[in-house]
């Protein structure tokens, strides 16, 4: 590990002059960031630790919504009975992440910002080649093991699937990144790859997320994160769907449907296409299923991640039927 | 040498044999207290961090150091072209070739991960950052990634291993009912939680190495070989272990690299293989493949078995997993064939892992069984027994103690197997499959001599001393058991010394052969030690049972009295004092009367003593079965395993707590290898990519389910001196196959390559 200087930021905008530097980087958690620094992908030169700053914490809840400060920890927000009864996806998308001591070290913030899984993104002196660390220089994914690789929003360059929960959940319910002076919806802050699969987000040098806010809506409070994976528990989602479910006064029309996808893709994954399918009409297990393939329009598979496009409509299909009441 | 205090708990039988004493090193453990190999306090450390290639096959043309050397801290950087001036040290035979250097950094590479170079700095930090440094050359050679790459080749066959009787081929052309499958297993790896690493030191050319050991005498055989010492010369220590699981057995290219390097330095040197270089330093279980034919009567009855089996070795050295360990022992067959071989590629040598070739070989015959049991639409557990063995058909001999039938009775009872319903897919929960199987398990009764020490102390302490090595299996407990109930005192009156290669010789912890062996030491020398203080106090002027005409004494309670209360009674402490001795110490060994300090040493430092199953008159085994439920996702293909029921003969248990504990723990690691476990190397380059815990799974908590373990056994004194047989390995073997067919029964899809991930089953 490279040796890097230390900066205890006294105040936002310390932290954000000192982070215009290039080599800067913040430190909240540290679970993304010292985790790639041993495997020498990030090589900061400074490091401007952040979680001594006041205001950046904090859960609120109203009527309105929720407002989740940037260091707020995964474990809080997870266990916050607003947010649990307000967005059930959002603090299940929590739960069923990483490990407790994971949960308890690790920020809102910085969870939004990890990096993906790609095992070959993840090993710099094996497998030089890879466009998100040194653009220009090759995918070593492609033609590799791609398993866990994503099969919405890849392209020529980059196949890394986003391996991050909350931001699905997040996506689904239309909540805003707050970053000091200006505010971003979750959807536009990641980035396709495109031919710039080194730029995930929107985020400028120097910039720094502040809070997350999340609108309140029926359908997220009728909500759940549902996360498939082989292992019970401490595991990346093979596929996960973040789900929120309103009905007309009827209670069986469709007002509002909202389904986001982890997992499978190389962003949070808005799957709209199954919403519209089914927005004003009734629910039966067959419609849910003939529309939630509709999430993996556009799906490509690159070898052995070919599961996925089978997988993740069912999971999406599960999800829809739960919130529900049809499963 | 590290003392134990006994946890006080139970009752005062659970101090003896057969007793359920709590671990003696728990509460050191989980208080942090218990100082592992890389923790060692030692002053001046420099730290040593290995450089890996990132090529499978080729050589090392140049390293450039100068960046590295330039770097802050940096003390020394070792490359292929430093002559170490090493030798080749003994293989676990004992065999050595004559003055063969050994080059711990070799200039060849034969594997992508092979350890090239190192670097020592003032911190662990400086020598990661300078080893980025260096500039390795290669030119690089064709390579083969696995035995499935065409460039492979059928490898050779092990002929050591080839076995048959009967006309195996033959009689599976006339059978009326034919089974074929083929089975895989992949890479498979310790995980151990304590990474591998040391600490070490030398004084003049006495070298002292703290590094975790499952044998601590042969691993300080093979530093005073690398380095031309003798061997008093050598002390290697290791009192506690993070998991072994096979892979601590031997010393390792890393340790040389340490050890060599603290001597140039003049400083003592730690080195730790990071956690990717713990899937590379040291090979995990061999990937295998084997395909097995069974030939049946309509009516179940076995005619013939095929079995022709394969697993990856090294370019280098010859490891076989032995796909056809279990296969001809589990059921009664006339005609039997069996042919393992061993595929080169550009890997680490393959290890012991868990169950060594017992577990893969399980995998296959247990799973034919139940393919077997399904095209006769017959109960899996009653072809089982119905094909049961009554003695060993491959060596000809009888069974020592062969409870199998029980095992399979009684598990099945305690499972509710008669409420099976026999047709796949036929047990659902909601979305649920649910599915039960069955697989069995062997593993053979090793045994090698070993060595103990007691002492009994002037203040009625009784010290059990030995170099044997305690990874968590429970040898400070049951040792202590054992000299308390010879002494008849308290458990928390011994104190256990372990884990010293300076101590007396021990077996190895591996093989399920340590508790057989060392306690047969034990209980020889601690039987002494009382029959030599029985004939002080008998005939020693000062002794207070001198005149009281007994010709024995008795031990109990923590006294030692006359025979029928006909004379007075004495604490072991009051005993000493009145004799006037300051201790009596006795050392003993299992090895034939006679025995020279030569073939002492031998026995000690090789595998050259160790006993076969068969080699006595008996055949020799461990049995278990388990029954194993699952609950498969219908449209996930997730598996989660929901209850598991095993029953184990493994004779005599010295602490069924401890004895559970190693079951659970082996039935554990079996179900990460039947769901999650499998190293995945890419066939460009030969590398293992997930070579990390965040992606290499195996078991959480949350996916493991209540566990009921069973004791059948009986004593069986033909397989050790106390009537135990092997409880460590045996415990994984079959855990795998018993998932696979539950699996089968829930979802009606047979699942022959592990491990059982989500995509082959939706
Ligand atoms: C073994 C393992 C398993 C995991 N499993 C899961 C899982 O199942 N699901 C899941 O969702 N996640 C999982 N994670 C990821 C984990 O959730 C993230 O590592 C964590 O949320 C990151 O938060 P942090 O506060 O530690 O971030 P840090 O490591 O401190 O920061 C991460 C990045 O964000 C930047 N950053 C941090 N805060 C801010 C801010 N306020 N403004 C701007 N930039 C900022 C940092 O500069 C850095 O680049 C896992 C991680 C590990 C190591
Ligand atoms: S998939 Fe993306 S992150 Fe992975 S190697 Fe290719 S470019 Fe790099």
């Amino acid at each position: 590990m490279r040796d890097f200087s230390y900066l205890r930021a006294s105040s936002a905008d310390e932290a954000r002059q000192a982070a215009l530097q290039a080599g800067s980087v913040l430190l909240a958690g540290g679970t993304t960031l010292l985790d790639l620094a041993k495997c020498g992908v990030m090589e900061p030169e400074t490091v401007i630790d952040i979680t001594y700053l006041s205001g950046l914490g904090g859960i609120e809840v109203d009527a309105n919504g929720a407002r989740i400060g940037a260091l707020a920890k995964m474990g809080e927000v997870a266990d916050h009975a607003g947010i649990r009864a307000a967005f059930p996806a959002v603090s299940e998308s929590l739960s069923l992440a990483a490990s407790a001591q994971l949960r308890n070290m690790a920020t809102i913030g910085g969870n939004l910002l990890q990096r993906t899984r790609c095992s070959y993104f993840r090993e710099p002196d094996v497998f030089p080649a890879c466009h998100k660390r040194n653009p220009g220089s090759g995918c070593s994914a492609m033609g590799g093991i791609t398993r866990n690789h994503a099969v919405l929003g890849t392209s020529d360059t980059c196949i890394a699937s986003y391996p991050g929960d909350l931001a699905v959940a997040l996506i689904a319910f239309d909540a805003v990144v707050e970053l000091g002076g200006r505010t971003v919806s979750v959807d536009d802050f990641f980035l396709l790859p495109g031919n710039t699969p080194e730029r995930e987000t929107v985020l400028k040098r120097g910039e720094m997320i502040t809070a997350i806010t999340v609108p309140a809506s029926a359908a997220a409070r009728n909500s759940t994160y549902l996360k498939v994976r082989d292992r019970q528990s401490y595991e990346f989602a093979a596929a996960s769907a973040a789900v929120g479910l309103e009905f007309e006064a009827d209670g069986r029309t469709v007002r509002d449907l909202r389904v986001a996808l982890g997992g499978v893709a190389t962003k949070p994954w808005r799957a709209r296409a199954v919403e519209q399918a089914l927005i004003g009409t009734v629910l039966s297990p067959e419609t849910v299923e003939a529309a939630s393939r509709l999430a993996m329009d556009g799906a490509v598979s690159h070898g052995a991640n070919h599961y996925k496009i089978e997988l993740a409509p069912r999971v999406v299909a599960r999800a829809i039927l739960k919130v529900g009441g049809l499963a | 040498m590290t003392i134990m205090e006994p946890r006080k708990h139970g009752d005062a039988s659970d101090g003896t044999v057969g007793g359920r004493q709590t671990r003696f090193e728990g509460n050191l453990k989980v208080t942090g207290g218990a100082t592992y190999a890389l923790e060692y306090p030692v002053e001046g450390l420099a730290y040593a961090i290995l450089v890996q290639s990132t090529i499978p096959a080729g050589s090392v043309v140049s390293v450039d150091a100068k960046k590295a050397l330039a770097a802050a801290g940096v003390l020394m950087v070792l490359t292929p072209d430093d002559d170490m001036g090493l030798l080749v040290a003994s293989d676990w035979g004992g065999n050595r070739p004559e003055n063969q250097p050994y080059y711990p950094l070799p200039r060849q590479v034969q594997y992508n991960g092979q350890s090239i170079a190192a670097v020592v700095a003032e911190s662990r930090e400086q020598a990661v950052e300078a080893a980025r440094l260096i500039c390795i050359t290669y030119e690089k050679a064709p390579h083969v990634a696995s035995f499935n790459d065409t460039a492979a080749g059928e490898g050779k066959v092990m002929d050591n291993l080839t076995s048959g009787w009967g006309d195996a081929e033959a009689a599976l052309a006339a059978a009326p009912v034919q089974i074929e499958g083929e089975y895989s297993t992949p890479r498979e790896y310790h995980v151990a939680m304590e990474p591998h690493g040391l600490t070490v030191k030398w004084d003049g050319d006495q070298i002292t190495v703290w590094e975790p050991s499952q044998w601590s005498h042969g691993m300080a055989r093979s530093y005073s070989e690398w380095f031309g010492i003798p061997y008093e010369n050598v002390r290697l220590i290791s009192p506690f272990i993070g998991g072994g699981f096979g892979s601590k057995g031997a010393a390792l290219a890393h340790g040389a690299v340490a050890a060599f390097a603290a001597r140039k330095l003049g400083r003592p040197v730690k080195l730790a293989l990071t956690r990717p270089q713990n899937f590379t330093n040291y090979g995990g279980r061999a990937a295998t493949r084997q395909t097995i034919k069974i030939g049946a009567t309509e009516d179940g009855v076995l005619q013939a078995i095929v079995h022709r089996g394969a697993s990856e070795t090294s370019t280098y050295a010859d490891w076989p997993e032995q796909t056809g360990a279990a296969t001809p022992i589990l059921y009664r067959i006339e005609n039997f064939s069996s042919q393992h071989r061993v595929v080169p590629v550009n890997t680490v040598t393959p290890g012991a892992l868990r169950g060594p070739g017992k577990n893969p070989s399980a995998f296959g015959i247990e799973s034919a069984m139940e393919e077997l049991a399904y095209k006769l639409g017959m109960d899996p557990l009653e072809l089982r027994l119905k094909n049961y063995a009554d003695r060993d058909y491959q060596s000809g001999k009888p069974w020592s103690t062969r409870r199998l039938r029980e095992a399979l009775i009684e598990g099945a009872a305690a499972f509710g197997w008669s409420k099976r319903s026999h047709e796949p897919r036929s047990m659902r929960d909601g979305n649920q499959l649910v599915g039960w199987g069955i697989g069995c398990g062997t593993f053979p009764v090793i045994q090698a001599p070993s060595e103990a020490m007691i002492r009994i102390l002037r203040n009625g302490r009784v010290e059990v001393v030995s170099g044997a090595i305690d990874m968590g299996q429970g040898t400070y407990t049951i040792l202590a058991q054992t000299a308390a109930e010879v002494f008849g005192i308290p458990v928390d009156q011994v104190e256990v010394h372990l884990g010293d290669s300076r101590l007396p010789g021990s077996a190895i912890a591996g093989g399920s052969m340590l508790a057989g062996s060392i306690l047969g030491a034990v209980h020889k020398a601690a039987t002494a030690a009382r029959d030599e203080l029985i004939g002080l106090a008998l005939n020693d002027e000062k002794s207070p049972l001198r005149d009281t005409g007994a010709n024995t004494l008795t031990f109990s309670g923590g006294r030692i009295a006359v025979p029928r209360d006909r004379g007075p009674s004495l604490t072991l402490s009051e005993l000493m004092a009145a004799l006037g001795r300051d201790e009596i110490e006795i050392r003993r060994n299992t090895l034939p009367e006679g025995a020279t300090v030569q073939e002492q040493h031998q026995a000690w430092t090789t595998m050259a003593k160790v006993q076969g199953p068969t080699m006595g008159e008996y055949s020799m085994h461990s049995w278990c079965a388990h029954f194993a439920e699952v609950r498969v996702d219908e449209d996930f293909g997730t598996v989660r395993v929901s209850r598991i029921v095993s029953a184990f003969d493994c004779g005599r248990l010295y602490n069924p707590r401890l004895v559970e504990s190693q079951w659970r723990g082996g039935i554990i690691m079996g179900i990460g290898q039947a769901l999650l476990e499998e190293g995945l190397v890419d066939q460009r380059n030969g590398r293992t990519v997930n070579n990390n815990m965040g992606d290499y799974l195996v078991p959480t908590n949350a996916d493991v389910p209540h566990i009921e373990v069973i004791s059948v056994g009986i004593p069986d004194y033909g397989a050790s001196a106390l009537g135990g047989k092997g409880v460590g390995e045996v415990g994984i073997v079959g855990v795998a196959p018993a998932i696979a067919n539950a699996v089968f029964h829930a979802t009606g899809k047979r699942v022959r390559d592990l491990p059982i991930t989500l995509e082959k089953l939706i």
